[in-house]
């Protein structure tokens, strides 16, 4: 491609040297597709671009094409169908884009124009929720009642055969009880450029993340004898892992604590522990505690599957450590994710968290062949994410920080909160569904909300 | 120990997140007819908070994707 003096002259100004400003011009870029980048950006594309990493350029061009479109002057149409996003007619933004689309297909008048929109106005407002309508209870059954045709098989593997993923009504309950730690914490990562196409770099990055126990790299022995704990290194594994004896060595003097003496013997690859006293319970303590050491990886990571999906190298884990495994150098940061809810809230915020309960309710559900309307799943995940943190829907979150003793009590746990409600002299106000059940009024949902005022004869 | 600081916005999951001005969030809690207390929260210490400098008061407009309206615009407080 032509390199344009004008993106040369323009980069040079940015603060890049002649030669990288040329070997982007030359790369096809220019000053406008460039601009959204930051100058540490352009001095690693250029980077790339001389060790021929296309895929990366190709990817950046993409995202910099969506980010700079080719500004087109708005037709009247287009700005007429504007105006509905906002109030008072506040059409979603999927209907205006349905709306530009089809009637941009037919020569239109603008009194034409205007029949159209208030038919679409009415038939949306025709087709929204009416106020006051419980959708809570709505949501609830219509997640529930697929819920009973769940089965509670959990043996059933998801996608990889490797790997054992809770699945079905367990999983889902996991999920509205906003469970800290899933019972199968899995990790789906994604890689880099350089080395999603790479096989080796692959099994490389695989072993960077897998945690290496001492377990794996051989055999440890208790030797009561000589009071002293021996680990047989095996060569082949050490090689295959990627760990070096000295790394060995090193972590375990480290780890195994004070007055511990580790002793190597490189040639035959043996390590000689000695606890700090010579008695059979520093022994087996000490046994206990290099069974538990981490040499190499990530703890927490227990294993690391390596797929080809989609002609690409992804790795599957068993165990969840999405903030160490995000930093960590050569995964795709931006697509790497986990079962793990409580993670991704931590690392990535609420609205992560969010999309996250949503995206795992769903394929639980769609897994085992049942549909359920997004509305109803949505319902559940912003209500549980409502505060800027995950809460259950039990009486630990949003249940049990009801206002209303009687909905409490009527919940779970009835007499504790009758006897402390009691104790404190707490008063229910009434407001909401269960205790005006239980008082036998009409509830404050539906037509229940509805209140009528008579403005007296002759108005 | 961070290789890398993870740049939180730029994640499949995380939607935009931008601090409005005062001037505008006062329009939409006016259009909405909400007091400040009935938006939903957001954690000052959300790792898309920080990322965007937003303060304890300060309103976040969250542009989602959406499965039923392609986008929407929700709105969070930030707290503590």
């Amino acid at each position: 491609m032509a390199a344009s003096k004008r993106t040369i002259d323009a980069l040079k100004k940015r603060g890049i040297n002649d030669d990288d400003a040329k070997t982007l011009a030359e790369a096809g870029f220019t000053a406008s597709k460039l601009r959204g980048k930051s100058l540490d950006n352009l001095v690693e594309l250029t980077k790339d671009i001389s060790k021929g990493v296309q895929q990366e350029v190709a990817e950046i061009k993409e995202s910099a094409e969506e980010e700079a479109p080719e500004e087109k002057p708005k037709t009247p149409l287009d700005l007429r169908l504007e105006e509905l996003l906002n109030p008072p007619t506040s059409l979603p933004y999927r209907m205006v884009k349905d709306m530009k689309a089809e009637i941009s297909k037919h020569k239109v008048t603008k009194k034409h124009l205007e029949k159209i929109i208030d038919e679409v106005i009415e038939q949306y407002n025709r087709a929204k929720v009416e106020p006051c309508e419980a959708v809570g209870i709505i949501a609830a059954q219509s997640i529930g009642e697929p819920g009973t045709q769940m089965t509670m098989r959990t043996f059933h593997y998801a996608g990889v055969a490797e790997l054992n993923v809770t699945l079905g009504l367990p999983r889902l309950i996991e999920i509205v009880d906003a469970r800290k730690v899933p019972t199968t914490p899995v990790m789906k990562i994604y890689l880099d450029a350089d080395h999603r196409h790479d096989r080796d770099k692959a099994r490389e990055l695989g072993w960077v993340i897998e945690a290496t126990k001492t377990s794996h790299l051989g055999d440890i022995l208790t030797i009561p004898d000589g009071m002293v704990i021996q680990i047989r290194l095996n060569d082949v594994m050490l090689r295959r892992r990627k760990i070096t004896f000295e790394e060995v060595k090193e972590k375990i003097e480290k780890k195994a604590g004070t007055g511990v003496n580790v002793e190597g013997d490189e040639k035959d690859l043996i390590l000689t522990i000695t606890p700090k006293e010579p008695t059979y319970r520093e022994l087996l303590q000490l046994r206990k505690k290099v069974n538990k050491i981490t040499l190499k990886g990530i703890d927490g990571i227990s294993r690391v599957v390596i797929r080809n999906e989609d002609g690409e190298y992804v790795m599957y884990t068993e165990g969840s450590a999405l903030k160490e495994v995000l930093s960590k150098e050569g995964i795709d940061a931006a697509r790497t994710k986990t079962n793990n809810i409580m993670e991704i809230a931590d690392v990535l915020g609420i609205e992560a968290a969010r999309n996250a309960i949503m995206e795992e309710a769903l394929s639980t559900l769609s897994e085992q062949g049942l549909d359920v309307d997004i509305r109803h799943i949505m319902m559940i995940a912003d209500v549980m994410t409502r505060d800027g943190e995950v809460k259950q829907i039990g009486r630990h979150g949003v249940a049990g920080e009801q206002v209303s003793v009687l909905s409490r009590a009527a919940f779970e746990v009835t007499v504790n909160h009758l006897l402390d409600a009691a104790i404190a002299g707490e008063i229910d106000e009434l407001c909401g569904v269960s205790e005006n059940v239980i008082v036998g009024q009409p509830i404050n949902m539906g037509t229940g909300r509805i209140k009528l005022v008579a403005t007296g004869y002759g108005v | 120990m961070k290789k890398k600081d993870i740049d939180v916005l730029k994640h499949e999951l995380v939607p935009e997140h931008v601090v409005m001005d005062d001037k505008e969030a006062e329009r939409i809690m006016r259009e909405y007819m909400v007091s400040k207390a009935q938006l939903p929260k957001i954690k000052e210490s959300d790792s898309a908070a920080k990322q965007i400098g937003a303060k304890s008061g300060d309103i976040i407009k969250v542009i989602r994707k959406s499965q039923t309206a392609d986008r929407f615009v929700s709105y969070r407080i930030t707290i503590k």
